[in-house]
């Protein structure tokens, strides 16, 4: 028996189906959720969320954010999360390319503007990297644009 | 019988009017499809954000978790956040919000505070004598979670500094374009009550265990219950949001409709007076006329 995954991120509804197994980047390290799994709650880190069904495989970079497990379904609260077929690889190199520039040019800047210039390189690092290995291997799971909203 | 040139400025005037309803109508008919998308958009998030918040507090150790989830054990002191709009004409809007203020301030025995969102919520709560602690106006047009997040601070602090018993939450809520219910919704403490919004996404609703918590309890439930409590108000400004612009519209069409049915009737009346006007000059002119001739 399969378990619901539905992850939402903060703008809209990223994904809903089925799934034999959701591997997911929790806090304390990488977590497989199968159907039946106790119920959790578990914050997320920046990294990459597979939904796994039969031979299909759908992958997701995300940002942060919340999980919770019931036993018949997973519910992702994503701060931002994309599907990695949907990722823009030109506008995440422009955006690395900016963060980095940023970081190179002015050290002095304050605290809670390195994190957020350090956090947004992270971000288009981890596209980058993630929309290379998933789409080299030519792992296309579905048609684009299919099980995203819009 | 008016005479011809009266009638002719009042349809003037109606007629500068229906231009008026009809210009805030279009304005109305597009901010509403944009409140709709925003709407559609972060329900999601918030109705499994509530969700969320419900399994919490089904949990059998409830009370031991976090103290937004504590009954007290007497309730002596509560604040409504009301959410209200900025501006009028729209309808029964506003009036239908306070009346349902009016209703269930009355079922409540001790003194309510009120946290208001909109000048017209408070101007009509200040009208009645209303305690008003705090309120928030001139609200963007889109607001951000960032915009509303010191609405939902305000409640979630005073609870937690224990200034208050319960906090509720009343909205209106959007069904669609033409029904909009103003709504009273308990938001503090955390208990399980059946959400219409969770029926309709149709869940089957599981058995709830204790949880397993990571990284551990308390940081998680200290960082998830007040943002999830907070993205309540948010999403209920939201709502309240897209009932307002589809009240506007409504009313506006309304009242488009009503001028245009009105500038038709003077100017029958209009027409009746000027030819009442010409069929008297040729009274005077035939009379006239007679009387010369004898």
């Amino acid at each position: 028996m399969p378990i619901r995954c539905e992850i939402v991120s903060q703008d809209r509804l990223v994904f809903e189906g089925e799934a034999d197994i959701v591997i997911v980047p929790g806090s304390l390290g990488e977590m497989g959720i199968m159907p039946g799994h106790a119920p959790l709650l578990s914050t997320l880190e920046l990294g990459v969320i597979r939904v796994k069904s039969g031979e299909l495989e759908d992958v997701f970079t995300v940002t942060g954010g919340f999980i919770e497990v019931q036993p018949d379904i997973v519910t992702i609260m994503a701060d931002a999360a994309e599907n990695v077929e949907d990722i823009d690889v030109k506008r995440a190199e422009e955006a690395m390319e900016r963060a980095s520039q940023l970081l190179k040019k002015d050290l002095s800047v304050d605290p809670d503007t390195y994190l957020r210039i350090e956090a947004a390189l992270k971000r288009s690092t981890l596209r980058l990297k993630i929309a290379a290995q998933y789409r080299k291997r030519g792992q296309r799971s579905r048609p684009p644009g299919m099980g995203t909203s819009e | 019988m008016a005479n011809a040139r009266e009638v002719k400025q009042r349809i003037k005037s109606v007629k500068n009017i229906s231009q008026v309803t009809r210009a805030l109508q279009a304005v109305s008919a597009s901010k509403v499809r944009k409140a709709i998308d925003q709407l559609e958009d972060t329900r999601p998030y918030s109705v499994k954000a509530w969700q969320v918040l419900q399994h919490i507090a089904k949990q059998p150790d409830r009370s031991t978790l976090h103290p937004m989830l504590v009954k007290h054990s007497s309730v002596k002191r509560i604040i409504a956040i009301v959410i209200s709009g900025d501006r009028g004409l729209a309808g029964a809007y506003n009036s239908n919000l306070i009346r349902t203020v009016e209703t269930w301030s009355k079922s409540i025995t001790v003194p309510v505070k009120y946290i208001t969102v909109g000048k017209r919520g408070r101007d009509l709560l200040l009208r009645r004598g209303k305690d008003i602690m705090a309120e928030f106006s001139n609200l963007p047009a889109e607001p951000s979670y960032n915009d509303i997040s010191p609405v939902g601070r305000i409640a979630v602090d005073t609870f937690l500094g224990d200034e208050v018993d319960e906090v509720y939450l009343v909205y209106t809520q959007f069904v669609n374009r033409m029904n909009h219910q103003p709504v009273v919704k308990k938001l503090l403490p955390l208990e399980t009550d059946v959400d219409e919004r969770v029926k309709v996404f149709n869940e089957i609703e599981s058995l709830t265990g204790g949880y397993i918590f990571e990284p551990d309890q308390t940081s998680i439930l200290e960082e998830i219950i007040p943002r999830f409590t907070i993205l309540q108000v948010f999403h209920a400004v939201i709502e309240s949001l897209a009932s307002e612009h589809s009240a506007r519209m409504v009313a506006m069409k309304n009242a488009t409709d009503n001028a245009t049915a009105l500038a038709d009737a003077l100017q029958l009346e209009y027409n009746k007076a000027r030819q009442q006007a010409i069929t008297n000059e040729m009274l005077d002119i035939v009379g006239g006329a007679e009387a010369i001739s004898e």
